[in-house]
């Protein structure tokens, strides 16, 4: 590795390899109903429950492009700040597989609903841009299961149909930590949209890896390999690092890198050559005739527009500008539209820089400890709310909040409630105080005159006494205030 | 009443809206002559008793405002019928039975016709002859040993030895014109877009079209007006407004510019087919109509057009025939082994033939060359009749370069075989509409077809164009029921 930390340079000899990664992202488009049939599209559906004729190919059905899937697609274009197509093109690329019952995909090949545009990432050392090829819309294939029987192979065709957005990114990516912060930053915007969930588990987000090297500083780019339907980012992570060095050892040895499709193992941590250039598919893509070309109005574009939602990029900019958080609290915020939702609802009626401070610092802890999304948060953003009203004027101190924001993760129950039942109110109450204070400085003369002679460190040991018998209660400010004079 | 089955189908419907016939015997009669006709092996399914049931329950309660009422009709075996098997011809769908109804056949029994059994055709209506069916060639009713065209060639048989009083057939690049010409009926290729593909055996995609075939123009006329609807089941149907073809038919056909396009005087072409054509112009300026002298400068490139196009779309359509889901299956070792012996045991030559050319045509590397280089001439000849039509309103041509030809005649010569399409491809690429009517005879007294091609959507004025003629014509088909014993 290289000593810059941003850096991902791999080091042979005296060589130092850069390493370029493009991807090609599947994202499954949110829609009740399939890109071109009205069959459902749920996940975990008993195996072929939702297979219209369409589906099957059944001799004479004919595909009829579903509206809301093109909206989904332009929508994530406008997300991806790239161009949208007004006129695209159907096209089928053909293979044969038992899960493809067409005998062809219905792909976009030469003309695609959105161009180029641009995803920007968060890395530690500053903001990196990638930029983006292409979006097209495709039909998912079925699915062959080949381990239920020992000599036969099923095929569940639930999810062959499904609208896929292929998202396609330029060879802009350098290392395994900006492809981790791309895709998150596209799952992000795509929840954003609400165009793609984003389940990795559920194979709703995959991507298809593309890794060369080069010598550093030199321009050229060296061949790649394809490293075939990753499904988490961690795979992506292990897979490229391992091919990358891969290719670096082929290039020390003095071996040429062949252009060919490889498939990760996980359960070996490699990846693995599926086939070569020369046997790659001819898939004979050509435009569907049963199919128009799909061509969308400005109009259409322009509603579609009005209907997209802050996006991570300009809500980080707003909270940063706004409520002055750090950009590193900002991005946390915003990371995904659920936490960002959350905060903002805890906002609405109490402290911003508390509320940023206990989501990021204990709600998150918390959540995490319990394995817990954001929206599965035992407390609600109303109620935390009301515990950081609590802190900050006063009532309870930040010490007895913790105590309290406990008992709340166990049943969200009201902050105030609590406070009242437990009798955790902060002690404010100037005499009362006196008198706790006198009471401790009485038990500690010793002390006291020592401190009076010049030993101030006491001063923390009195004041530790003074909570320690007021159960915590006491304010500590105050306490502070009314130590200093009576000492 | 006899000679039920000599009656058209215009005077079938209105002895039946008559109370003159009923729907039963009309049925009975159909059904009792296409049992007499086995030896035309027109028909790949029957569904007599069916057929016959319907027939007693719609006169139980007719509802005469159909307008096809009782009516039975057998209809090419392209179109896929609810709970009745359909084969497109194939082995490979030897034993498939849909469990869904075309949108044309549904528009048909939608106007109460009833369904007697599917119609012989093609291999996946790859053929002009009958010949490549796995069901066996079919026999044309003129001559027991003539071909009947392709490949709607059950369907035209059916109709020219009256079989069935009319029936439905597919266009893809002539296969309701060519056979209704060799058999001396009258078949309408509508306009691209016109009737939905939705539940047809797909051939080529860009291409197919149903049509009617009749015994006469107004019975055509009658049975497009049922046919053609809009269907947002098909993505490429088209929302225009359908005539009601058969009530808007008139004869009145003065003042018609018709164009005699000179590129469709093919070396070779018999003079039979010329004086045809020649008589065919007398014909048309008898009825009033002007004739005038045009050019479709790319005619020539028609042909191997079509020939690359088609076969590209259906060696993609016919993708799903891999014996995984329904159909014939060979069992293989593994999947590429099944996928291989099935498609080599379940498809016939022509269809294989066509594949292959398709594969090649879609090719990395020949793409451009072929596929991409023939839509382009696709466009060139569309843009020659888009020309054509500034100056007519109709184009007039023979309707194939020659006569039937006799069964087993062309078969190891698929060019030639191939070249009988060189009047209609055209059509096909340009998405317009064409009707062949029977013209004449030639010395062998065997039908004559010529085909009037008119503006997209404008079905109304070559029907009406045809009827005129078809007037004037007066021709009488040569059937002398020789396969009736």
């Amino acid at each position: 590795m290289s000593k810059n930390k941003s850096e991902y340079l791999i080091n042979r000899h005296d060589n130092q390899y850069e390493v370029v990664i493009g991807l090609e992202v599947h994202a499954q488009v949110t829609s009740e109903s399939k890109l071109f049939s009205t069959s459902a599209t749920k996940f975990g559906a008993e195996p072929n429950t939702q297979v219209s004729l369409v589906d099957a190919a059944f001799p004479g059905m004919l595909p009829i492009i579903n509206e809301y899937c093109v909206k989904q697609a332009i929508k994530t274009g406008i997300g991806l700040k790239a161009k949208i197509n007004k006129r695209s093109v159907f096209d089928r690329k053909n293979y044969f597989y038992a899960d493809l019952p067409q005998g062809y995909q219905i792909s976009q090949f030469k003309d695609p609903i959105v161009g180029e545009g641009k995803v920007i990432l968060d890395m530690p050392d500053g903001q990196k841009e990638v930029g983006i090829e292409r979006l097209h819309l495709e039909q998912d294939a079925g699915k062959s299961i080949h381990d239920l029987d020992p000599k036969n192979t099923f095929v569940d065709l639930n999810r062959s149909g499904v609208a896929l957005m292929e998202i396609v990114s330029k060879p802009d990516l350098r290392s395994p930590d900006e492809v981790n912060a791309y895709i998150k930053k596209l799952r992000s915007i795509m929840r954003y949209l609400g165009t793609c969930d984003g389940n990795m588990q559920e194979g709703s987000l995959r991507a298809d890896v593309n890794v060369s090297v080069r010598k550093k500083g030199s321009k050229e780019f060296g061949t790649r390999c394809e490293i075939k339907n990753v499904n988490s980012i961690k795979f992506m992570q292990m897979a490229i690092e391992y091919e990358a060095n891969r290719q670096v050892d082929l290039i020390e040895d003095g071996q040429m890198i062949d252009q060919e499709t490889r498939l990760f193992d996980t359960k070996k941590n490699e990846t693995r050559s599926m086939r070569s250039k020369e046997d790659a598919h001819d898939y004979r893509y050509f435009p569907d005739p049963d199919l128009l070309p799909l061509e969308v109005s400005d109009d259409f574009i322009e509603n579609l527009k009005s209907e997209i939602p802050e996006l991570p990029d300009e809500k980080k900019k707003r909270f940063i500008e706004k409520f002055k958080l750090s950009p590193y609290e900002a991005n946390i915020l915003v990371s995904d539209i659920e936490t960002s939702n959350y905060f903002e609802n805890v906002i609405k009626k109490s402290d911003v820089k508390l509320a940023t401070n206990w989501i990021i610092g204990e709600l998150f802890a918390a959540l995490n400890e319990k394995n817990l999304e954001i929206t599965e948060s035992p407390i609600s953003a109303g109620n935390l709310s009301k515990l950081i009203n609590l802190i900050k004027d006063g009532t309870i101190s930040g010490k007895i909040a913790k105590i309290v924001f406990e008992q709340m993760m166990e049943d969200d129950k009201d902050p105030q409630k609590i406070v009242e039942e437990k009798g955790l109110k902060q002690e404010s109450d100037p005499k009362a105080l006196e008198a706790l204070i006198d009471k401790v400085i009485d038990d500690n003369r010793d002390k006291a005159t020592e401190y009076k002679s010049g030993k101030v460190k006491l001063f923390g040991f009195f004041v530790g006494q003074v909570m320690k018998v007021s159960g915590g209660k006491a304010n500590p400010q105050l306490v502070n205030e009314i130590l200093k004079k009576k000492l | 009443m006899s000679d039920i089955t000599k009656q058209s189908l215009s005077e079938l419907v209105e002895n039946i809206k008559g109370k003159k016939l009923s729907s039963s015997e009309v049925a009975k009669a159909f059904v009792e002559r296409s049992e007499k006709s086995k030896e035309l092996n027109a028909y790949i399914t029957e569904d007599y008793a069916n057929a016959l049931n319907k027939a007693k329950k719609f006169d139980e309660k007719p509802n005469l405002d159909l307008k096809l009422p009782g009516i039975p009709m057998a209809v090419k075996d392209l179109f896929c019928t609810r709970d009745l098997r359909t084969t497109a011809g194939s082995k490979i769908l030897n034993n498939f039975v849909p469990t869904y109804e075309s949108t044309v056949t549904q528009n048909i029994w939608n106007e109460g016709a009833i369904l007697m059994g599917k119609l012989n055709c093609d291999e996946f209506a790859m053929g002009s002859s009958n010949e490549t069916s796995f069901f066996g060639n079919v026999q044309n009713p003129i001559d027991k040993n003539l071909v009947p065209g392709g490949s709607s060639g059950g369907s035209s048989s059916a109709v020219a030895a009256q079989l069935t009083p009319i029936t439905i057939g597919t266009d893809t690049g002539g296969s309701i014109r060519q056979p209704a010409s060799f058999t001396g009926t009258v078949g309408l290729k509508p306009t691209y877009g016109s009737c939905s593909r939705y539940g047809i055996v797909a051939f080529a995609s860009s291409l197919d079209q149903a049509g009617p075939m009749a015994q006469n123009v107004k019975d055509c006329a009658l049975l497009q007006e049922v046919i053609s609807t809009y269907d947002e089941k098909d993505s490429t149907s088209i929302d225009f407004k359908r005539n009601e073809y058969s009530k808007e038919l008139t004869k009145d056909i003065k003042g018609k510019k018709i164009g005699i396009p000179k590129e469709y005087r093919v070396d070779g072409m018999p003079k039979e087919i010329e004086d045809l054509w020649k008589k065919g112009i007398e014909y048309a300026k008898d009825c009033g109509a002007e004739i005038i002298d045009i050019s479709l400068p790319h005619t020539n490139y028609a042909l191997p057009t079509y020939y690359i196009v088609a076969p590209a779309e259906a060696s993609s359509n016919l993708a799903r025939y891999d014996g995984v889901k329904y159909g014939f299956r060979a069992e293989g070792e593994n999947l590429i082994d099944m996928y291989e012996k099935t498609r080599s045991e379940g498809f016939g030559a022509e269809v294989q033939r066509r594949i292959m050319i398709g594969t090649y045509v879609l090719s990395s590397g020949y793409y451009d060359a072929y596929y991409l280089k023939a839509q382009k001439v696709r466009k060139l000849i569309k843009n020659d009749f888009d020309d054509a039509y500034k100056k007519v309103d109709a184009i007039l041509t023979p309707s194939t370069p020659s006569s039937a030809f006799k069964i087993g005649e062309k078969t190891n010569d698929p060019v030639s075989m191939y070249l009988n399409d060189i009047f209609t491809v055209p059509v096909n690429l340009a998405g317009l509409p064409g009707i062949s009517i029977p013209a004449g005879h030639d010395a062998k007294g065997y039908p004559l077809g010529l085909q009037i091609i008119g503006k997209a959507f404008d079905e109304q004025n070559i029907l009406n164009i045809a009827y005129a003629m078809e007037e004037k014509i007066n021709f009488q088909n040569n059937i002398h029921d020789w396969w009736i014993k």
